[in-house]
């Protein structure tokens, strides 16, 4: 089949380049206007989905499997992102911070699903979508705003850190909810679920050093080949056992740290910009467009319950900081976009009864947040604020944690 | 090191660590060491105390050049420790002050490695190495100790070392 040259790979080839070209030219336009290429995405997904433009059917197969690689690298590269150290501090400092941005960012969409008459499933993946920040967004935003070394940017990161924890959590519980059952099994496959997770978690945090130390001679190429294999194998084996296996594509990425750890982010990176540019595609490719049209005013109602939501988490969590006003609205604008994750978290519910509905009202919302959360960062200094704030805020000082000098 | 500073010292998950200390005129500058060795020279604002006003982009060349200019030895002993990784194996090298209480110690005396899981791999006096050292090897004010171990290990080592 290799070459062979039949006519059917001939029209799988032209598709699939077609469309991986189709991609490049919209990352592109994205990068030129400064925002996220994951709206773009899911824009093309739509063309050429299911009552779009044209249909790819020869090769849906193919982009399917390809978009589930998409999510564990996704997922992989968040492990790869954070050492164990940092976890540890996190979940130390930031359970607060990262309680309130739950209660705040969750609500919304639990209440708006519950509203739109959904099963009660639907409505706590609703939350899930409302509740986490893109981290890729995100950072990008602030390295690219040259904010890394202002003093609300730790308390950005340090609720990054904590909702990508918690779904580590979210996404098992939810996976093994939505399979469903009686309630025994369903207890049952929660309970699974999570002694997983917390059995990979820690195997991971105290073990993690060794399988470093394993991958650490090789080449390249040999580096590659085995995180590839390992996380793809996890999560297989994760998945077997009912336990999401994107959950055991970040805690591998987690396990792995120091040099090694680098390397791998560095070699996996364009795998995953490939493969999760065809998740983003492949969500929206489901979605029919007549739904989405009639997703726009609820998405629109829940993107601005959700900005607000958020600038009062960043409010809060730099607050504790000890961060001016100023700060605070950074810290606030720069956690609005929303982006891959609440994706990962509708295409979850896919097979519930109100999963088009569910899959429609995330790619409309994310669609809005993706684009505005950049654009609210940028302007985030303009935003004219009342003079007692800001007065108050230069006086009141500061939240570093003094280390005495050698 | 009279009259220097308080350095403040804040981690940023996934990108690294930022130390910042204000100058005699009142600027707070700050330095963002990232974890690919890169740093980032930042100056704050006086107005607006949480925003950079300037922000200098550093790679490892630069770094070492800045380092020269402003004299890297005074920052090498202010710094004191310096600390390298190799593969998920953590090196440390900790110079011993006349206060330490390990000096005039011998290694046996500290139980280093039972505290701290670490091991001592070298002693470097003056211009001299004692490569692995024998546990009645004494410590003398100015060596400098080079251990091998985790990253938490090496930590309780320094403030065993340098209290």
């Amino acid at each position: 089949m290799i070459a062979a040259g039949s006519a059917e790979t001939a029209r799988a080839f032209i598709e699939i380049g077609g469309v991986v070209l189709i991609l490049a030219f919209l990352g592109r336009m994205a990068g030129r206007l400064g925002i996220s290429a994951v709206p773009f995405y899911l824009l093309a997904g739509l063309a050429v989905g299911d009552g779009g433009i044209f249909n790819l059917d020869l090769t849906e197969d193919f982009i399917s499997m390809t978009a589930e690689i998409g999510v564990l690298l996704l997922l992989l590269a968040l492990g790869l992102e954070y050492d164990q150290d940092e976890l540890r501090d996190g979940l130390r400092t930031g359970i607060r911070p990262g309680l309130f941005d739950m209660v705040a960012n969750a609500t919304p969409g639990v209440a708006f699903g519950l509203l739109l008459g959904w099963t009660p499933l639907a409505a706590v993946l609703l939350g899930g979508v409302t509740w986490v920040s893109s981290s890729g967004i995100v950072s990008k935003v602030l390295f690219e705003l040259d904010r890394l070394g202002f003093r609300e940017t730790p308390s950005v990161l340090n609720i990054l850190v904590i909702e990508d924890l918690a779904m580590a959590v979210y996404l098992p519980v939810v996976a093994a909810l939505v399979i469903g059952g009686t309630l025994a099994g369903t207890t049952l496959a929660v309970a699974v679920a999570l002694t997983a997770v917390f059995v990979i978690l820690l195997g991971a945090l105290r073990y993690g050093n060794h399988l470093t130390a394993m991958l650490a001679g090789g080449s390249n190429e040999n580096l590659l080949l085995s995180v590839f294999g390992l996380t793809l194998l996890v999560a297989g084996l994760a998945q077997s056992i009912e336990v999401s296996g994107a959950i055991g594509a970040f805690l591998v990425g987690l396990a792995l740290t120091g040099q090694v750890g680098e390397r791998a982010m560095e070699l996996i990176t364009p795998l995953r910009d490939l493969f999760a540019a065809t998740f983003f595609l492949f969500f929206a490719f489901r979605i029919d467009p007549s739904d989405l049209l009639s997703a726009l005013v609820p998405g629109l109602a829940l993107a601005v319950v959700s900005v607000a939501t958020k600038l009062a988490t960043g409010w809060y969590a730099a607050g504790r900081a000890g961060v001016g006003a100023r700060g605070r609205v950074r810290a606030g604008t720069a956690l609005v976009a929303r982006g891959e994750f609440s994706i990962v978290i509708a295409a979850l519910g896919t097979t519930l009864l109100n999963g088009p509905d569910l899959e429609a009202l995330a790619a409309t919302y994310v669609l809005i947040l993706a684009i505005v959360g950049p654009i609210a960062a940028r302007v985030a200094d303009k935003i004219p604020l009342p003079a007692v704030l800001v007065k108050r805020a230069t006086s009141a000082h500061r939240g570093a944690v003094p280390v005495p000098t050698p | 090191m009279a009259g220097m500073p308080i350095v403040r010292e804040t981690k940023l998950p996934g990108v690294g660590v930022r130390q910042e200390f204000t100058t005699h005129d009142g600027t707070v500058v700050g330095v963002l060491g990232h974890h690919d060795g890169r740093a980032d020279v930042l100056v704050y604002d006086r107005d607006d105390p949480d925003r950079c006003t300037s922000m200098l982009h550093l790679d490892e060349d630069d770094m070492r050049t800045l380092g020269t200019l402003l004299g890297a030895s005074q920052i090498t002993e202010s710094i004191g420790a310096v600390q390298q990784q190799i593969e998920g194996l953590w090196f440390e090298w900790v110079e011993l002050t006349p206060e330490s209480p390990a000096s005039g110690a011998t290694i046996a005396d500290g139980q280093y490695r039972t505290r701290t899981g670490v091991s001592i791999v070298a002693v470097i006096r003056g211009t001299s190495t004692v490569p692995a050292p024998e546990p009645l090897f004494e410590f003398a004010a100015g060596d400098t100790v080079v251990a091998v171990g985790t990253r938490s290990g090496l930590a309780a080592l320094r403030s065993l070392l340098r209290p």
